[in-house]
């Protein structure tokens, strides 16, 4: 199929649609309105299930009915709505009902505003929801990546009978770059021996989370991690560049990434020898590819649009034997290029201190620059 | 002289319930009310396409006691998640069985919109004053001046505000096709709920929208109350504030005879 | 080789859509190309603008501080982007709705009455076409004739009856800059 030039929000609807989404339920939320209203517009026509929510709580317990029966459902919000969804997910995921959940990150805390963020990454990442649980988690940088992983999305709730997240960020949801939409895949007639559809000639199911002896929930919880096991084991995704012979790696993901993609490639051009290691899948976390670039670099700087929460997980695989430095922006603000090449100048320059706070010194830095008054 | 014995059958299990004996308190309502729906379920015949979505409250296990397709949902969000079953499965037929902590507290937003958008649901709410499962704490549903754990010196309206009439407030919506309030404390009163619980499902059957049937039920261990007293306390003291009647009845269903 | 063009004006001038023909432009000349807007409030009335980045390579960020052709069809966006024109870059400015000429000496600025020539086609809507004419004449990143074919393959079909005027619109814009930049600006 050719390429058309798609806005990400809607790449994002239409690609879940031609995967064979047979439901969606969302509620409308600045940036990832367009989705809901790509959904509106196409669902019912296409005779599939589309339904405009009371409330984010709503929204994902109406998913949660709709996964139990086995079918392919999605729904999509932005932080707060997603901050109100965590109960349901909790549930989804106690019951192992597979679900698709898209988050066009928007800034926060609180009301915050709707410009672009990555803030929700330890919400998303490291649950959110009560109790032991590991979602997939999957952060696209582009339009056509953002297509792509949809579609993964679906097959990967399916195959471990999981939560799947896209973590987008606003850039993400608005903006449009050419992306080439996947054939639409027809809807499934046949469905799996979980799912609750009627007991039609069969002993009856029961999708429950609830296990009230808790030796049935230690079980339970055991098996999870066995199946997490295997997603740790299968499904790590990440995109290198540059790293062969680099010297220092920098690392982010999603909007931030391809930020640091064009502050590489300037540094590259002045001749510092660094590299970009961009992961894809924030969860199942890209271990083994950090451990794999220990030995090779000098030092390792992270790029975020939070106050470092990634940073915690690369520091947990760094285990201190490489200097990390880390640069973010804060509540929607969205570094330039030539913010993060400064930084990785200063680090290619002076080098990185051995030990102390990476957080801390980037506070330091960062301090002067941030405008505290317009 | 031969005689024959004829062996009739009068009372067993219906298809629709298993065999499996019920967690809940003696004198309990929740039985009754487990029977009726099974019973419709079977005289209906449509027990294999039937899909339940159990609440969080006493009932929280009623899927162990339905043969039929069952899910659990969160606390009060039983009719979103039913509605999610719906619009997937439009022919399938999805009720939820929600108490009164479920549905008029926590579940407020959600049983009121799905009434709203008269969601082709069924809902059989189960109304007996308290919370039960967390044993006895005040419920939106609680008596003005009845004692509970939480309100220990009575509920005093001037400061926990009064009881909710559920089915009068679904009944103004109209996306609702069906709601009535029933009671379970006598036979006569069992016997028209079980005509309502029918109704309920014909409602969803027909197409004609949400259906409630309200049951005024009793909970003598939270009550303080042996299983009669509790059926006389439910007649005098919830009756009057919780009128027995139909508050919304589709045209469509008023020819039906049940 | 990375082209970033940025553009912007009051809401409802055509800036975003501006900023779409090019990219459809881009992409079939088989360009990466990135187009992103200024999203939220401004969207409704305030200033909006949209870049467009146009690469032979992965594009990375989104978003640069120094683009290199920019429109401003307005003066707070003359104000607010003049200073932020790479060196060697191009500025088109609607000079129209501005009371001030350049400040910029190391960079090729063209002042077009956009409004006026728009209304002088018959709809002042037309602006943003005359302005995105002016740039493309002056920027050797797409060449007119793409931008006006992108124009023709992708203007939806309930705008169709708008096309000639746009086309026009175009040619006007960039006839007006390469007749400027002759007498030198």
């Amino acid at each position: 199929m050719a390429k058309e030039l798609l806005k990400g929000n809607i790449a994002m609807a239409e690609a879940a649609i031609r995967a064979g989404l047979e439901g969606y339920f969302g509620y409308p939320i600045t940036p990832q309105t367009e989705l809901l209203e790509w959904m509106a517009e196409r669902m019912p026509a296409l005779g599939r299930a589309f339904l405009q929510a009371e409330s984010e709580v709503a929204a994902i317990n109406m998913l949660y009915g709709a996964a139990c029966t086995g079918a392919r459902v999605m729904t999509s919000s932005s932080s707060p709505g997603i901050s109100l969804m965590m109960e349901g997910l909790s549930y989804i995921a106690g019951t192992e009902v597979p679900a698709v959940i898209i988050d066009v990150v928007r800034g926060g805390p609180g009301l915050g505003n709707i410009a672009p963020s990555q803030g929700d990454y330890n919400q998303i990442v490291h649950g959110g929801g009560h109790g032991d649980y590991h979602p997939i988690v999957l952060a696209p940088a582009s339009v056509q990546e953002a297509v792509d992983l949809v579609v993964l999305a679906f097959d990967l709730a399916e195959k471990y009978r999981t939560i799947v997240f896209i973590m987008a960020d606003g850039n993400i949801g608005q903006m449009m770059e050419p992306a080439e939409l996947p054939p639409m895949r027809p809807i499934r007639t046949e469905y799996p021996d979980w799912a609750v559809r009627g007991a039609m000639g069969r002993e009856r199911r029961i999708l429950s989370s609830i296990y009230i002896d808790p030796k049935d929930e230690e079980v339970t919880n055991y098996r999870l991690l066995q199946v997490w096991n295997r997603i740790q084991a299968a499904e790590i995704r990440y995109r290198e560049y540059f790293l062969e012979d680099a010297d220092y790696v920098v690392i982010g993901f999603g909007t931030a990434g391809r930020i640091a993609l064009s502050a590489v490639r300037m540094a590259r051009a002045e001749g510092m020898r660094v590299g970009l290691l961009r992961p894809i899948t924030l969860s199942p976390f890209p271990h083994p590819q950090i451990e794999n670039l220990i030995p090779q670099v000098e030092g390792i700087l992270v790029v975020e649009m939070n106050s470092g929460q990634m940073l915690e997980d690369v520091q947990k695989a760094v285990r201190g034997r490489v200097p990390v430095e880390f640069y973010g922006r804060l509540g929607g603000m969205v570094p330039f290029p030539d913010e993060i090449l400064a930084e990785i100048r200063r680090m290619c320059r002076e080098g990185i201190p051995p030990d102390g706070d990476p957080r801390q010194r980037w506070m330091k830095r960062f301090a002067p620059i941030i405008r505290w008054h317009d | 002289m031969e005689t024959t014995l004829s062996v009739q059958i009068v009372y067993q299990r219906p298809r629709s319930l298993t065999a499996v004996p019920m967690h809940y308190c003696p004198g309990c309502t929740h039985g009754i009310a487990h029977r009726l729906i099974a019973e419709v379920i079977d005289e209906l015949g449509i027990r294999e396409r039937t899909i339940g979505v159990a609440p969080v409250g006493c009932s929280v296990f009623a899927y162990n006691y339905f043969d039929c397709d069952f899910v659990e949902a969160a606390h009060g969000r039983a009719p979103a998640m039913a509605t999610g079953i719906k619009r997937l499965l439009p022919d399938r037929v999805v009720f939820t069985y929600q108490g009164d902590g479920d549905l008029a507290s926590i579940g407020m937003g959600e049983i009121i919109h799905a009434a709203g958008r008269g969601e082709n649901i069924t809902v059989f709410f189960i109304n007996n004053a308290i919370y039960g499962m967390t044993s006895g704490q005040m419920a939106p549903t609680t008596l003005p001046g009845q004692k509970t754990t939480s309100s220990p010196q009575g509920r005093d309206v001037e400061t926990m505000g009064y009881p909710l009439r559920m089915a009068e407030l679904l009944a103004n919506l109209d996306g609702a096709g069906y709601v009535v309030r029933r009671s379970l404390h006598d036979p006569k009163n069992i016997r028209m709920a079980k005509k309502a619980i029918r109704l309920a499902f014909e409602t969803q059957l027909r197409g004609l929208g949400f259906a409630m049937v309200e049951l005024l039920s009793t909970c003598s261990t939270n009550w303080g109350l042996s299983p009669l007293e509790s059926l006389r306390w439910l007649e005098e003291h919830m009756i009057p504030y919780y009128p027995i009647g139909d508050f919304k009845v589709a045209e469509a269903l008023q020819a039906i005879k049940v | 080789m990375q082209t970033e063009i940025l553009i912007a004006g009051f809401g409802g001038q055509g800036v975003l859509f501006a900023g779409q023909v090019l990219a459809y432009a881009a992409m079939d000349a088989g360009c990466e190309v990135t187009w992103i807007p200024s999203y939220g409030p401004e969207m409704r009335g305030g200033t909006a603008n949209c870049t467009v980045i146009i690469s032979d390579e992965e594009i990375g960020s989104p978003l640069v501080l120094n683009p290199r052709g920019v429109i401003a069809l307005n003066l707070p966006s003359l104000d607010k982007y003049e200073p932020l024109v790479k060196p060697g870059g191009v500025l088109v400015v609607n000079s129209s709705l501005v009371n001030r000429g350049s400040r910029r000496e190391d960079i090729e600025s063209v002042f077009i009455p956009a409004s006026e020539i728009a209304e002088s086609l018959g709809n002042r809507r037309l602006l943003n076409m005359v302005a995105l004419g002016a740039l493309v004449a002056k920027l050797p990143v797409l060449s007119l004739d793409q931008v006006k074919r992108a124009l023709e393959d992708h203007l939806p079909e309930r705008h169709k009856q708008f096309l000639q005027a746009n086309l026009q619109a175009l040619d006007a814009g960039a006839s007006f800059a390469l007749s400027v930049s002759r007498v030198g600006v």
